[in-house]
């Protein structure tokens, strides 16, 4: 096992030189140096025509409006919820709920929301015309509706389960149980006992993904594409609209505004890390000030509702899809498709299996390949006796942080330069990018907290520390490494821009053609690419449960074992 | 000129009458044996259906043919292929490009045109070549007022057409003019798709040359003529958006999105480039049955669209005869079928032997498709300064 040592030096450089050259690719051209386009002298002109370009600013004010709405909404939910019914039978069945709506790609939530929430969408065409009236669609704003509302809603579908499960296993680190008793007997009610004793414990361990959500959220493409208005959308949109036009001299505006998106998100975090600082500090004088259980029944209600209504909204859009998979015909004010057929599936078999060989290529491959660097990484770790700091944290959440946008464009250049653009290569490498940090974070808990006297034991039994790894580390460790897989998995299904730049439009999947057929209206088409990119990870978690099951089979001790 | 036309016309019969029995050219036979085994990679907007299709049939007929792959690359927008090619310029990479042949008009070809990213003239080496009716369909050669100097191979005629559901509206307004007073009567029924989307810019264009006191004015490009010749576009837009959808505040993104708004009931009009959509549309079930399509009295905007070969394309040769073939006869008949694709053929009947005119002679036509007659007149495209600079300031007034 020589690589050991080298895992966590070639991880790195998987992961920041690219993003590094990427970075770079962006900001020459944005100060004019761009030598395919004659842009050989440093000049602010892209920033000039950045700033004149009709609807810049009210772009930017879109992003920074609907990035840091869906973070705090997302944040509430999750930290409410967790507050109020922490240990109750409701917080257990929601966390079997949520879980589903996690790895259903973010588009897929998009394009289903679009359908449900439209002025001619499902949720009005069951009320329609008995309840409404309405033979034919109102002309209402809505889904997509100029305050980028329905944007909000959708990324609070998919970032309150992501915020809610970090919570949970942060939670696990934390004597909580003691410490909320000890505030109850004091006569704080269960909520104000967990917001004052334990979410100060929490939050620091939670503060990196909710950096992760807000980076999100303030750079993301493809959910806008689908839901945001066609005037004034998110920034990346605009950004991608300049990559995208006919003249080429857009291409420097597009790295001016790639540059801004990036300072967008460093700004946000920033001003996040403000906000922090200061409820913190206004937080500690309520925590000691003394009031019992005023804020219990309201965080309580509202977070059930809220998330009651997300989860709502998630499954409604997604069985929205497979209902339209299967019509042949579905007009507004039906409720359900008057005409019913498998057609679709029929005929668009051949371009679904395509596509879907793809999409599953790419993810089992980059999942694989992130799973072997970061149990290299781990195991390393663990053998040296290294302690993994906060600053090694960091590096690892970069690509989560940097928005992709900024260093795409530049990334291209360089895979072009390399002659593997358009190539599996060039698209495994890309999602690998976004893959392995959620692999190695989903691996990273279980693997240290495992219990280290297993380990001594069979070092002090004689094994080497390879069958040590391998007869007793990877067994213990099955299941969550099964589990970081499926992670992995559902994250390079969902993957958009990156299959969008490394892809090269040779290769293509089903999120790409989902997103790519938004605009084009048949809806029965994007429904069965929904329903298709939502089962894939799924499937991806079934087995990832199903397996240790049968692979302990005859081992009880093993069954229960996280 | 009739008469030299029908002489060609004869000519070209003999010549291309019995091509397949004939041995090519010696020069196309070089193309034709270097072509053979190629992989070419075809760069064409993927986002409907019907288009690839067709493409998926000319790769099955091509690799018979001629032994050559063709891979269609589906795009979201064609800049994308632009994009690309640049990207390939800029890391110096001049020969063995990802990109062999891009479906393209307009301000992409007039962009990659003036940055010397194509490869040609290509044109006059491809024997179908000659059958194209460069004579009575002038913007097979002039794309957008922009000369193609045989850059780009000429592909299929678009042409605008309304879309209306008779159920809802059986007498539709027939004239710019007309759409205003449609929406003073019926607030937030009418719509278009915002520039730069192409269906939502080609409206606009029909409206300026409505409105319009010259419209002579927009073949040549624009300059300080800009505000005074387009006043009145604005004026009319200025007195439409209240009326319009979501009051003008929010469009839909595209064409086919239009169509979907169209098809649940929640707008009155769509527009298409494309004669034949409305048809096959009612055949997938995505409008509804009674959906039928019109030109506008004053005749409407029409262009062609074509295929070009980047100065880099790896497979120049295997590019130059899938051009050739979808030049061919058999190709453009299948693409005029109504439930193929349904569009206009870029070749002149007159050069057809009586085989192939028959191809076409014999062809239905969709439901909601209009005759050749019913077609009307075809106002020429404006030249792409005047479209960039239109979209400039509808983004301005309208777009933020």
């Amino acid at each position: 096992m020589t690589f050991l040592p080298a895992a966590p030096w070639v991880t790195l450089a998987v992961f920041l030189l690219p993003v590094l050259a990427g970075l770079a690719g962006a900001v020459l051209p944005a100060f004019g140096y761009l030598p395919a386009l004659d842009g050989t002298d440093a000049s602010l002109d892209p920033w000039r025509r950045l700033l004149d370009y009709p609807g810049f600013a009210g772009s930017l004010w879109m992003s920074l409006w609907t990035g840091f709405a869906a973070t705090m909404i997302s944040f509430a939910l999750a930290i409410g919820f967790a507050a109020a019914w922490r240990g109750t039978r409701v917080f257990r069945s929601l966390q079997r709920l949520i879980a589903p709506l996690l790895s259903v790609p973010h588009a897929a939530v998009a394009l289903g929301m679009l359908f449900l929430l439209a002025p001619s969408g499902w949720l009005l065409r069951a009320g329609s015309p008995w309840a409404t009236g309405f033979v034919r669609p109102p002309d209402w704003a809505t889904a997509p509706d100029p305050y980028g509302i329905v944007f909000i809603l959708a990324l609070v579908v998919k970032e309150t389960p992501f915020l809610f499960l970090m919570t949970v296993a942060a939670l696990n680190q934390v004597r909580e149980r003691e410490i909320v008793t000890t505030a109850r007997t004091l006569g704080y009610g269960p909520a104000t006992a967990w917001l004052k004793c334990v979410l100060p414990l929490v939050y620091p361990q939670l503060r990196l993904p909710v950096y992760a959500v807000l980076a999100f959220s303030l750079s993301v493409i493809d959910v806008a594409l689908v839901l945001a208005p066609a005037t004034n959308p998110p920034l990346g949109v605009l950004i991608l609209r300049w990559f995208n036009d006919p003249d080429l001299g857009y291409q420097f505006v597009a790295a001016a505004g790639a540059v801004t998106q990036l300072a967008v998100v460093a700004a946000g975090i920033v001003v996040w890390w403000g906000v922090e600082r200061l409820v913190g500090a206004m937080g500690r004088r309520w925590a000691s000030a003394g009031d019992r259980a005023v804020l219990d029944r309201p965080v309580a209600v509202f977070s059930l509702a809220g998330t009651g209504v997300l989860w709502f909204l998630g499954a409604g859009s997604l069985l929205g899809m497979a209902v339209w998979s299967m019509a042949r015909q579905w007009r507004f004010p039906d409720t359900l498709p008057s005409e019913w057929s498998l057609m679709n599936w029929m005929r668009r078999g051949e371009t679904l299996i395509g596509l879907g060989g793809t999409t599953v290529t790419v993810g089992l491959i980059s999942a694989g390949i992130a799973l072997v660097l970061a149990v290299a990484c781990l195991e390393h770790e663990k053998r040296d006796g290294l302690k993994p700091t906060a600053r090694a944290l960091w590096l690892l959440y970069i690509p989560l942080l940097v928005p992709q946008v900024a260093f795409l464009f530049g990334a291209q250049v360089l895979l072009v330069t390399a002659g593997i653009d358009g190539g599996w290569t060039a698209l495994i490498w890309a999602h690998l990018l976004f893959v392995l940090p959620y692999v190695f974070l989903s691996l990273s808990d279980p693997f240290r907290s495992l219990d280290e006297r297993y380990r001594t034991t069979a070092l002090c039994l004689g094994l080497r520390p390879s069958a040590v790894f391998r007869r007793v580390t990877l067994p213990l460790l099955l299941r969550p490494i099964l589990v970081a897989f499926a992670v992995g998995f559902a994250v390079s299904v969902s993957q958009y821009l990156p299959t969008v730049f490394a892809g090269g439009g040779r290769l293509e999947t089903l999120t790409t053609e989902a997103v790519s057929l938004a605009g084009g209206g048949d809806r029965r088409l994007i429904g069965m690419l929904v329903f298709a990119q939502s089962v894939l990870p799924f499937v991806a978690f079934l087995l990832a449960a199903a397996l240790p099951a049968w692979a302990f089979r005859n081992r009880a001790g093993l069954r229960g074992l996280t | 000129m009739r008469r030299l036309l029908a002489v060609f016309g004869t000519l070209s019969m003999l010549f291309c009458g019995s091509a397949a029995a004939q041995q090519p050219e010696p020069q196309w036979q070089t193309v034709l044996d270097k072509a053979r085994g190629q992989e070419v990679f075809w760069n064409a907007w993927g986002g409907g259906d019907v288009y690839n299709n067709y493409i998926d049939w000319v790769a099955g007929r091509v690799a018979e043919e001629y032994g050559v792959t063709l891979r269609h690359v589906k795009l979201g927008d064609t800049a994308e292929a632009v994009r690309k090619v640049l990207a390939e310029r800029s890391a110096g990479r001049s020969t063995d490009g990802a990109v062999d042949l891009i479906w393209i008009n307009g301000e992409n070809f007039k962009t990659m045109k003036d940055s010397a990213l194509l490869y040609g003239p290509f044109t006059d080496r491809l024997p179908n070549f000659k059958l194209v009716d460069t004579d009575e369909k002038p913007t097979t050669v002039l794309d957008f007022t922009v000369p193609t100097d045989g850059l780009e191979s000429p592909w299929g005629m678009a042409k605008l057409v309304f879309v209306h559901d008779t159920a809802v509206l059986s007498d539709p307004p027939k004239s710019i003019a007309a759409i205003l007073e449609h929406a003073k009567a019926n607030p937030g029924r009418i719509t278009y798709p915002a520039p730069p989307d192409f269906t939502g810019t080609t409206f606009l264009k029909q409206a300026l040359y409505e409105l319009v006191e010259n419209p002579v004015d927009l073949l040549s490009p624009a300059g300080e003529n800009f505000d005074a010749v387009t006043a009145p576009l604005w004026n009319y837009l200025d007195a439409l958006s209240p009326l319009m959808w979501r009051e003008g505040r929010d469009f839909p993104k595209t064409g086919t999105a239009q169509r979907q708004l169209l098809s649940d009931g929640a707008v009155d009009l769509s527009y298409s480039f494309n004669i034949g959509e409305a048809s096959s549309a009612i055949a997938e079930g995505l409008l509804p049955d009674t959906a039928r399509t019109y030109v506008l009295d004053g005749g409407t905007i029409g262009n062609t669209h074509f295929v070009a070969i980047p100065f880099n394309a790896a497979h120049k040769d295997g590019a130059m005869v899938v051009a050739n073939f979808l030049l061919s006869p058999e190709a453009q008949a299948r693409k005029a079928h109504p439930d193929i694709w349904g569009e206009q053929t870029v070749l002149s009947m007159d050069r057809l032997s009586d085989d192939d005119r028959a191809l076409f002679e014999n062809l239905p036509r969709g439901v909601a498709t209009l005759s050749e007659t019913d077609l009307g007149k075809t106002l020429p495209e404006p030249h792409p300064s005047w479209m960039v600079r239109i979209e400039e300031a509808w983004l301005k007034r309208y777009g933020s």
